[in-house]
């Protein structure tokens, strides 16, 4: 009887993998085949082979945007992360103490809910006015839109705390701190990390109109040479690369979830 | 059976909820005497306030008339030990975690409150079980933490809330069990609340009824039965019998 789930469970994981494997072979299949009949000009969109021997070229050569690939990713995870974590930092617990304390709710929320429905780029204009073009303007635009998501689910992970386990902290003994702290913070946890989680894939979005502010190198910089050159195969392997990045940082971000917050609530 | 001292005194409380357009009164001229280290059980049929009451003893909520007095002083909050409907445990702490929860709070060290816990682990059976969340244990053995962390405030009153109403039927019988084994071995004043007769004979060293709009105590038994009680015992059923016919029905 074992068996015979074991083996249903193996068929059934072999027939998704296929499709998996289907989906990714129709995909760039047809891709290559547009290009290839000239559907569209390969001046405007290159095959996937292209991109591929782009890929490996981009490796080792800094023709023709100045750095190799991996200079431009060193580039732009460090202004990523910088932005990403300082947005965490400071983010995370101002949501948790504006959810909790009535006083910050009051001080913080109309500013925060005016701030928040502007779209990070645009701050562009008025940041490149105050804090220039360098470093810390790329990172403040990061900031801005990874910082928004930290605080709205903080505040709400705080807000949506089980009113019993209140209670009970409460009968037990617990001051407004303690219940602060070993009850509606980890309670919170998982709604704190969907925020964060959203936060790193904002941090990315954000990146290539943060490097549109005179860069020398980065992805996003990559990507506007490649759109100037008419190089399409440049622009793509950019594109790739941010995809991947983003989608490695996302899946360790939830191993390490998975460590700080282990129980389902 | 030696006579025992009142521990607890509730004189005429009543308790009236004002709502927006509505006045509800939920309990009204309650007199319950509480002896020391004896079961009592409340028994009530669902939604008639028997919750309110425990709240209003653990200082949650005020009554709107009467007084709760405790004969050796109102206890301060984190001295009583309560257990609740639906376990409450916290889930991200472990079985330690939830059992010295009191302790913790109230700054024993380490040590010494995880030594106290580990004996209430092991007086609720769970021995083994420390290092375990409360997501992976089954119904029964959450409560028996739930009850565990209770024991752990080492109050010399324990009020308990339904405390198996969510349990199945095979579960609940053990775990009425496993309460008289902690209650014999460890004596305690204790009061149970439940909306089951059979459990409250099973358990109680007294039952008081509750009911009627608004609610009141209707009547007091005392089942002369030594335990362990038999459900199918002819004084078992009697008294199952008047219990029932003098109990409001709720639809």
């Amino acid at each position: 009887m074992g068996e015979l789930m074991d083996n249903k469970k193996k068929d059934q994981k072999r027939q998704l993998l296929i499709l998996t494997i289907l989906g990714l072979v129709l995909f760039f299949g047809i891709w290559e085949i547009v290009v290839r009949v000239g559907i569209i000009s390969e001046r405007n969109l290159c095959t996937p082979t292209k991109v591929v021997q782009t890929l490996i070229y981009k490796l080792y050569n800094t023709k023709p945007d100045g750095s190799t690939l991996f200079v431009h990713f060193l580039s732009s995870i460090k202004l990523s992360l910088f932005g990403f974590i300082l947005a965490v930092v400071v983010g995370v617990p101002l949501g948790l103490v504006m959810g909790y304390y009535k006083a910050m709710d009051s001080f913080f929320t109309p500013l925060f809910e005016v701030i928040r429905p502007i779209p990070p780029i645009a701050w562009i204009p008025i940041v490149i006015l105050t804090l220039g073009i360098g470093f810390q303007a790329k990172v403040f635009i990061i900031f801005i839109s990874a910082f928004v998501p930290c605080v709205v689910n903080s505040y709400l992970g705080i807000k949506l705390t089980d009113q019993t386990l209140i209670d009970v902290a409460q009968t037990y003994g617990a001051t407004r701190w303690q219940i602060f702290t070993t009850i509606c913070i980890p309670s919170s946890m998982n709604m704190v990390f969907t925020g964060v989680r959203v936060s790193l894939a904002a941090s990315w979005s954000t990146l290539v109109a943060a490097e549109m502010l005179a860069s020398t190198e980065g992805l996003g910089y990559m990507i506007q040479i490649g759109r100037n050159l008419i190089r399409p195969d440049i622009i793509l392997v950019g594109m790739i690369t941010i995809g991947i990045v983003g989608a490695l940082m996302g899946w360790v971000l939830s191993l390490f979830e998975k460590k700080v917050a282990p129980w389902r609530y | 059976m030696a006579v025992q001292k009142d521990k607890i005194i509730i004189r005429g409380l009543s308790k009236t909820f004002y709502q927006k357009n509505k006045v509800v009164e939920v309990l009204k001229n309650i007199n319950i005497t509480v002896k020391e280290n004896e079961f009592l059980v409340l028994l009530g049929p669902g939604q008639c306030g028997k919750t309110v009451l425990l709240n209003i003893m653990a200082d949650l909520d005020k009554p709107t008339e009467g007084e709760v007095e405790f004969t050796d002083g109102r206890p301060e909050m984190g001295n009583l030990g309560i257990v609740f409907q639906r376990y409450a445990l916290f889930p991200w702490k472990t079985v330690m975690g939830n059992v010295e929860v009191n302790q913790k709070f109230k700054g024993t060290p380490k040590e010494k409150r995880q030594q106290a816990a580990q004996k209430y682990i092991e007086l609720v059976g769970l021995q083994g079980f420390e290092n375990a969340l409360p997501q992976a244990l089954s119904g029964g053995m959450q409560q028996r933490v739930g009850i565990a962390r209770a024991y752990a405030t080492e109050s010399d009153i324990m009020l308990l809330d339904e405390p198996f109403g969510a349990l199945d039927a095979q579960t609940r019988y053990s775990m009425e069990d496993e309460i008289l084994r902690m209650w014999e071995q460890d004596k305690r004043t204790v009061i149970f609340v439940t909306n089951n007769v059979e459990e409250a004979i099973y358990l109680g060293d007294r039952i008081i009824l509750l009911g009627g709009h608004p609610t009141g105590v209707k009547k007091e038994y005392v089942p002369e039965m030594p335990r362990p009680r038999n459900y199918t015992d002819v004084a078992f059923l009697k008294l199952r019998n008047e219990i029932v016919n003098n109990t409001d029905l709720v639809l």
